[in-house]
């Protein structure tokens, strides 16, 4: 197998005081969706947030794309390819809703996905190009903070909560364009509280608990391991 | 004569006149110190010198190289703006994980030691500097004789606060700023390099100030302390206004000029007092002020 387009390595990060992860393994290959499973505070916000380096102090080793990112600034993180779609989605509300999408520049040469693509996966965000970002609906503005880092070329996505807050209907139109991208060849990493959102889509499964990787699973393991997600997922 | 609630009309207007002069002032000045603390959160008090520095900095180019009005105009403002760069990188920088209390007690500091300075090398009287000869003589406007060259400072500083509102709303660079204003961390994780945003953002502020600074010299005389007192009303304007608001800040900037201008007609005793007794009260009913967001 080819070198991990992620890879992390006891990837320590605080907030200030507080320390958030401690040694967190884990790696994504090209082409794969990785979920990251576990309770509220278990620290799968947090390992997005540190990829970024939008945490405070960092250690370990971060590797994007081959290069070692744990000292680089967020904003060349992100020119390595890293699209991130934060859990409260980010949309700018002194922005409109063009503005938003067209906000972030190109990361890759070649370019991404162009906007008239974007319109024909999202067609609500066409008609609502001049609003006022936030005066948009929950569903539309997820799509909207996932449309804004397909345009820029990224090819590692970092998809926090997406299925959050939102009616089914909308979670499944989010679950279509999961499989679309990965059949296109992006590689994604999604944190996720809806398990069965996420368990149709992932190719693997990394438990979190206490700021650790504390379980790693297959898709054809998941059935077996009911017990153990349960204890670690339930509350 | 006719009269307006009893006040002569010609009175009336005159002060309403130069009331738009200073408002003109007023809103240059407040909307640099406006965008600095919607992006930075620094409150700059250091913008009264800044404006000082840019009409000793258009003297200076007069005197020392000859260079005339219309090179100050661009100059001082590049001149200035690249010491706020600077300024930036090397202090400012240092603060924005702090308390914002230090960066306003960094540039309070900053302030006194430019006056300080300038007042040293070249004392506290003012400086004549001479109206650029295009711009001399007067309007007769009926009620009362307007310089021409007043006339220009309103629609230079008009023009430019425009000029200014449309890049910050209507642009791609001016989205980028809206969004660092708002979240700059997210932001910057979108690929956008904001650290040397805000250098610029701030040189930018700076220059505008500097700018006011040049277009004030023929009127005000350049000295140490011209920028003190200003810089407190202008500080009342941006609170009116709405922190970090910029349209906010233009339009409070020119309607307090207006509201000045009128105290003068109406009870001249208050009139440097009217900006911060309106402060109070819109503090009072609606804290983010005018046009601010909640």
């Amino acid at each position: 197998m080819n070198a991990p387009l992620l890879e992390l390595k006891n990837l320590n990060a605080w907030y200030g005081e507080s320390h958030v992860l401690h040694g967190v393994n884990l790696e994504v290959h090209k082409g794969e969706v990785v979920t990251l499973l576990g309770r509220n505070g278990a620290g799968r916000t947090s390992t997005l947030r540190a990829i970024m380096g939008l945490t405070g102090k960092r250690s370990g080793s971060v590797s994007l794309f081959g290069q070692e990112a744990i000292s680089m600034a967020p904003h060349h993180i992100a020119r390595l390819g890293v699209g991130f779609c934060p859990e409260e989605r980010g949309i700018f509300a002194t922005l409109t809703t063009g503005e938003n999408l067209m906000l972030p520049p190109r990361v890759a040469k070649n370019g991404g996905m162009s906007v008239a693509h974007i319109f024909d996966m999202f067609p609500n965000l066409k008609e609502r190009l001049n609003s006022p970002g936030t005066k948009l609906s929950g569903g539309e503005q997820q799509m909207l903070a996932v449309a804004r880092i397909l345009r820029t070329g990224a090819q590692l996505l970092l998809l926090d909560e997406i299925s959050e807050g939102l009616a089914p209907v909308i979670v499944q139109t989010l679950g279509r364009v999961i499989r679309d991208l990965k059949s296109r060849g992006f590689t994604i990493v999604l944190v996720e509280q809806n398990f069965r959102f996420s368990a149709g889509l992932a190719d693997r499964f990394y438990v979190m608990d206490g700021g650790k990787v504390v379980h790693h699973l297959r898709q054809d393991e998941l059935a077996a391991n009911a017990t153990m997600l349960q204890e670690f997922l339930g509350v | 004569m006719t009269t307006i609630f009893g006040y002569p009309l010609p009175v009336v207007l005159g002060q309403l006149v130069l009331g738009f002069v200073n408002g003109s002032f007023y809103a240059l000045l407040s909307l640099g110190l406006a965008v600095i603390f919607g992006l930075l959160r620094v409150v700059n008090f250091a913008h009264g010198a800044f404006y000082m520095l840019g009409g000793f900095v258009a003297h200076l180019l007069l005197i020392w190289f000859g260079v005339n009005y219309w090179g100050a105009l661009i100059l001082a403002p590049l001149i200035v703006g690249a010491l706020g760069v600077g300024v930036e990188r090397a202090l400012l920088r240092h603060l924005y994980t702090l308390d914002p209390l230090y960066g306003l007690l960094l540039t309070f500091g900053l302030a006194m030691m430019f006056e300080g300075f300038m007042q040293q090398q070249f004392g506290s009287s003012g400086i004549t500097y001479p109206v650029p000869a295009a711009l001399t003589g007067f309007y007769k406007l009926g009620f009362m004789v307007l310089p021409i060259y007043r006339a220009w400072v309103i629609v230079a500083s008009l023009t430019v606060c425009f000029l200014v509102w449309i890049l910050i709303e209507k642009t791609k660079l001016g989205a980028t700023l809206r969004a660092a204003t708002e979240n700059a961390s997210l932001t910057q994780a979108f690929g956008i390099n904001v650290p040397v945003m805000v250098t610029l953002t701030y040189g930018a502020g700076v220059a505008l100030a500097a700018l006011a600074g040049v277009l004030a010299a023929p009127i005000t005389q350049v000295s140490p302390h011209m920028g003190t007192s200003l810089v407190v009303v202008v500080f009342a304007v941006v609170v009116i206004g709405g922190m970090g608001s910029i349209f906010g800040s233009i339009i409070s900037g020119l309607m307090l000029g207006f509201v000045e201008g009128l105290t003068k007609v109406v009870y001249p005793e208050a009139s440097t007092t009217v900006i911060f007794v309106i402060m109070a009260i819109v503090l009072l009913i609606r804290p983010t002020g005018l046009f601010g967001r909640d």
